[in-house]
């Protein structure tokens, strides 16, 4: 299978890597570029655990090939903290215990961002539609609704 | 299997109408990435439509848009005109998946991936929607509703591809509703559906309907017999009895994990009569 040559932007860095012509980006970045932040939770676009954002909207990167994000620009969860402080979702999810196993943690903090990037004060139903694309099987979500309104909070203010 | 993804779209369709193995077309994947990984295909070709100009652009055009054939349903759902103009369509489209699948789902995939219950399709067929089919012979356009022939399958020739869909200026006083059952609020596939557009005089009496059903025969279905009922009336109750009664009738639905043959038949002609009440107030009808 011949492979193909992609150049993209990653996390705001250039990046380029080869892949196979039917591998996903969820792939790509977990097992070429070791980022492994993103998880495989169903493979089929039903769990949210592999969200990134692909030119600024959120998408499963389970269900992009990695051959598609030629010139694209993406962000993972590795993207989301800086050198030295967590970003606010990531320290409201720690403060709030909103995580157990945290196999799902990474993609809810990529979409909550996504959210939140949109519309910095949304109601509890907002959030909740939003984040129905993310599935936890640890924390009953309260704890994660509570977090992400905390940090919403903070970030109006900051 | 070999990735292609060519800069126009008579070269999309010389290289799907060449290409002997099994092809799949990819728009936003939602569907195609899912059944590769399911093992359902083995394409020898994927032609990635993305890099054709205008795939991605909604455009107004003679006083109604044309939406491209990979133009995701968040872009929709932020393009304010044209959910003005149809609400029904675009509130469809934005039914399918997960916000996540939103980035990336097109209501031309949906509408070719071929399912009974595909949310966008109900609303685009009631919308009189019309596709453009770019093919071996160039180019043309066909009503939506002669797309889709049977579960999974779709009237498209070898190497055409639809490129954009065009949903055309409605007459004054006319709105378009969707509505689908689901057991839950989010994330699941249309047990049955209704999607109605109509059009009101200044009393207020429906002069056009088209109402499609989903998920209750193998193909989304048009039914000129709940149309029928609409037209000539205020929507009043009798009117919504005989638009209730119609849809049922017209119900061919099978029984599996996700409904009843009854229980379908039935919902459908619930969904037919509240989506035309939501039309009929959107179009400025008083009830």
């Amino acid at each position: 299978m011949k492979t193909i040559q992609v150049a993209t932007t990653i996390n705001g860095d250039a990046t380029e890597f080869v892949c196979a012509p039917d591998e996903s980006l969820l792939d790509v970045l977990r097992n070429r570029l070791g980022l492994t932040g993103a998880k495989e939770g169903c493979g089929t676009g039903d769990c949210g655990a592999c969200t990134v954002t692909l030119d600024g909207r959120m998408v499963c990167s389970c269900l992009v090939l990695g051959a598609e994000v030629e010139g694209s620009t993406i962000t993972t969860i590795e993207g989301m903290s800086t050198a030295d402080a967590l970003h606010p979702l990531q320290q409201a999810f720690i403060d709030h215990a909103a995580l157990q196993c945290g196999i799902c943690t990474p993609g809810i903090l990529v979409a909550a961002k996504a959210l939140l990037d949109r519309n910095p004060d949304p109601t509890d139903t907002e959030l909740r539609y939003w984040l129905a694309g993310n599935l936890c099987r640890c924390t009953g979500y309260d704890k994660i609704i509570a977090a992400v309104q905390d940090a919403a909070q903070k970030m109006r203010t900051a | 299997m070999q990735y292609a993804k060519p800069k126009t779209a008579a070269e999309a369709a010389r290289l799907l109408g060449a290409e002997t193995g099994v092809t799949r077309v990819l728009a936003g994947g939602t569907d195609v990435m899912v059944q590769l990984k399911a093992g359902m295909v083995e394409p020898a070709l994927i032609v990635d439509i993305k890099g054709i100009p205008g795939i991605r652009d909604i455009t107004p055009e003679a006083g109604g848009f044309r939406i491209g054939a990979a133009v995701a349903g968040l872009e929709l759902g932020d393009h304010a005109a044209l959910c003005a103009m149809y609400p029904g369509v675009t509130e469809a489209a934005q039914l399918i998946g997960s916000k996540q699948v939103q980035g990336r789902c097109s209501m031309v995939g949906n509408l070719c991936n071929g399912s009974p219950a595909a949310d966008a399709v109900p609303a685009l067929f009631a919308a009189g929607a019309i596709v453009r089919i770019e093919g071996p012979n160039g180019s043309r356009d066909a009503a939506v509703e002669t797309i889709p022939t049977a579960p999974g399958r779709i009237s498209l020739a070898k190497g055409e591809i639809i490129t954009s869909v065009f949903l055309p200026a409605p007459a004054a006083h006319s709105a378009d509703a969707y509505l689908r059952f689901i057991p839950r609020t989010e994330m699941d596939i249309a047990v049955a559906s209704a999607g109605v557009s109509l059009t009101i005089d200044a009393s207020g009496t429906i002069t056009a309907a088209r109402v499609a059903l989903g998920a209750v025969a193998p193909t989304v279905m048009l039914v000129d017999a709940c149309a029928a009922a609409l037209i000539g009336t205020k929507l009043d109750a009798a009117a919504q009895e005989a638009l209730e009664q119609a849809a049922s009738a017209a119900a061919k639905p099978i029984a599996d994990k996700r409904g009843t043959i009854e229980f379908r038949t039935k919902v459908v002609g619930v969904l037919a009569r509240r989506a035309a009440v939501i039309a009929y107030v959107r179009a400025g009808g008083q009830l």
